[in-house]
């Protein structure tokens, strides 16, 4: 496993930042751009923030923002908790604390030269459009780059001007499916590990980003296996409570792993063994 | 801590009993803030210690599952007890713990102020060998990994340690299986025996140049043969009494080969979720943090304090609890304890203090719910292989 380099001094303090812009994604998702930084910290895609609300809390919350411009950080939140349902409230103008970035990124180097594939649920896309907007950035570096984007319905759909800008890119072949549609929508209806058997991409010379519900995350990595992808190439991000980030807290646990310090980017092989046992 | 010190050269010294009280009145007079064993609320806790007489002289202990009573001893004993239910950690890492205040500036903007660390210099006086090896676990936990806690490692920094070797085990103690006592070679300043044979003295090692120094401060005498001989003699004594037994071969294995035992269920059914065996432990080391605000709204202040794997919402998955048993909670702090840690940080996470056990109010004991599964495995070799520490490899 890898270790990162992270802040060594204050990692439980936040700093403030001030909100510039709040876009509402969908009716409980929103994302949070804040003040460019002069002295930014770099981060890699896949990485996460600890986001603090004034006398409220702090959740985990994945970067979404482009990896190339550290200064102008964005998050992507759906409100859950507290912590979270605060943040979907909050006006522009607003200070935030902000303290990271944490965990093990996305294995970008690993896809270099392969396919890369990205499958992504709900708000499952904010976590790799770190991910996607690099490998745009370097498309010469991949095979064929395939986004399946997965969600409850069409309201519920994040990043649509990025899905149509994608859409219309050559160098990114772009899927998206819901599961129950409406009156209007014209695409897809379906749950998104129903794409892998029939999407063109190399299984044997791949790289898989999932990000999603457990659930979806299990189904694709089954159909993945099925059409000959192997395991170690299946990456998944998993999602616990945390209250540090640095593995000393302990909520964040699954079995031998602190998500937070040896995730949230894990092989299937690394933890499928780990979800199959109830409640660890 | 950090750098190894300097192996001491000096030989053993024996304290006569005004020796130890010199002792203490030493470390009073470089400024340390001396911390030890005392009684309060009929048991013996860490406080601090201004003379020799806040130690428990003439008490001892009465420990077995779920109980803990007091007991007069017939000798004058300043060290005659094993460990009660506070530890060190109650020290170096506190129950509640200030990080941080942000103070608002306007309606939407605050300023974030870090909690002051008060300089102090701390001594413990009177840890037993176990005690230590919990620090030394802590260590490894909150200075060893992928960062230095910020709040442990302020209290943590200079501490001297003052260590007595245990001759005075309680039934529920099991050091000798975690190879943590009841003697100790290094791993603390000064190392203490009492030998209450004949005249009542202190057999006392220095572990570290900063103990050697403080020893040269101090009138003693070299220690005889006899006083040595005493020593083991007080080992060995301990050690017969030490019956308790905790098998840890291939214990990783054993546990995490074992998550679907029905041994769980059965421990399920007297465990009340309580978190008392987290909170006395010495080496538990989960955290929440609180955000409080002030009835004016001015300041939130945040402070982090001791939780616990025993309760319901301590890990969730979005709004969902991941561990709804009892049985999973119970299984998660054991595996944890004797298997995962040793994943995460390269060391057990116990010490075979056995004070889990004692203060259990049911008194479920680990050591016999180990051996419990043990001999009802069906496979001892279990499919699950050792994760890699990053600590490692890093």
């Amino acid at each position: 496993m890898t270790v990162l380099d992270v802040p060594t001094q204050g990692t439980l303090t936040s700093r403030p930042y001030q909100i510039t812009t709040v876009r509402h994604q969908t009716h409980d998702i929103v994302t949070i751009d804040v003040a460019p930084q002069q002295h930014p910290i770099a981060f890699r895609p896949g990485q996460f923030d600890m986001v603090y609300v004034y006398g409220i809390g702090e959740a985990a919350i994945s970067i979404s923002s482009d990896p190339a411009t550290p200064g102008l950080l964005s998050h992507t939140i759906r409100a859950v908790g507290w912590v979270t349902r605060a943040l979907n409230d909050l006006q522009p103008g607003t200070t935030i604390g902000i303290r990271g970035p944490y965990g093990r990124p996305w294995p970008m180097e690993e896809a270099e030269g392969k396919d890369l594939v990205i499958i992504a649920g709900g708000i499952g896309l904010a976590p790799v459009r770190p991910a996607i907007v690099e490998a745009l950035r370097h498309r010469e570096r991949y095979g064929r780059i395939v986004l399946l984007k997965g969600a409850r319905s069409p309201r519920d759909l994040v990043f649509r001007d990025d899905l149509d800008r994608w859409h219309a890119d050559r160098g990114i072949d772009v899927h998206v499916t819901v599961d129950s549609a409406v009156r209007g929508w014209s695409g897809r209806v379906g749950v998104v590990t129903k794409l892998i058997p029939r999407v063109p991409f190399d299984p044997e010379n791949c790289v898989v980003l999932t990000c999603g519900p457990e659930v979806m995350m299990w189904f694709s990595a089954e159909a993945l296996l099925k059409r000959g992808v192997p395991a170690e190439r299946i990456y998944v991000t998993l999602e616990r409570n945390m209250k540090c980030g640095v593995g000393t807290c302990g909520h964040c646990q699954l079995g031998p792993v602190f998500l937070c310090r040896d995730g949230p980017v894990f092989s299937w092989p690394e933890v499928a063994g780990l979800l199959d046992v109830r409640e660890l | 801590m950090g750098a190894p010190a300097a192996q001491p050269k000096t030989r053993p010294v024996v304290l006569s009993e005004d020796g130890l009280a010199r002792l203490l009145a030493r470390l009073h007079h470089e400024g340390y803030e001396v911390i030890g064993p005392t009684v309060r609320d009929h048991a013996i806790v860490h406080g601090p210690l201004s003379e020799v007489d806040d130690l428990p002289r003439g008490w001892g202990d009465e420990q077995t599952p779920g109980h803990y009573r007091l007991v007069q001893r017939e000798d004058d004993a300043y060290f005659g007890f094993a460990v009660g239910p506070s530890s060190a950690k109650r020290t170096l890492f506190p129950p509640r713990q200030p990080l941080w205040t942000a103070e608002s500036r306007d309606d939407a903007n605050f300023a974030i102020i870090e909690a002051e660390r008060p300089e102090r210099r701390l001594a413990f006086f009177g840890l037993r060998p176990c005690e230590v090896a919990a620090i030394a676990v802590q260590d490894r936990v909150l200075l060893h990994g992928i960062v230095e806690d910020e709040v442990y490692a302020a209290n943590r920094a200079d501490v001297l340690l003052v260590a007595v070797e245990c001759g005075a085990p309680a039934a529920t103690c099991f050091c000798r299986s975690m190879s943590t006592g009841p003697g100790m070679e290094s791993g603390a300043d000064l190392i203490l025996t009492e030998l209450l044979d004949g005249d009542h003295r202190f057999l006392v090692r220095a572990g570290t140049t900063t103990g050697e120094d403080l020893l040269e401060q101090l009138e003693h005498d070299e220690a005889t043969e006899e006083d040595l001989d005493a020593r083991k003699e007080v080992l060995a004594s301990a050690a017969a009494r030490l019956e308790r037994r905790l098998d840890t071969t291939d214990i990783h294995g054993l546990l995490m080969g074992n998550l679907d035992h029905p041994r769980w269920d059965a421990i399920a059914e007297r465990c009340l979720a309580c978190a008392n065996c987290t909170l006395v432990c010495p080496t538990c080391f989960c955290t929440t943090v609180e955000d409080r605000t002030d009835l004016a709204g001015t300041e939130a202040t945040r402070e982090r304090r001791w939780d616990s794997c025993f309760s319901l919402e301590f890990t969730h998955t979005g709004p969902a609890s991941v561990r709804n048993s009892t049985r999973a909670r119970y299984r998660q702090w054991l595996t944890h304890k004797l298997a995962t840690w040793i994943d995460q940080f390269d060391t057990s996470g116990c010490v075979g203090c056995g004070r889990c056990i004692t203060w259990c109010p049911v008194g479920i004991d680990l050591t016999e719910e180990v051996d419990m599964i043990r001999r009802t495995s069906e496979d001892n070799v279990a499919p699950w292989p050792m994760v890699p520490s990053p600590l490692q490899e890093g």
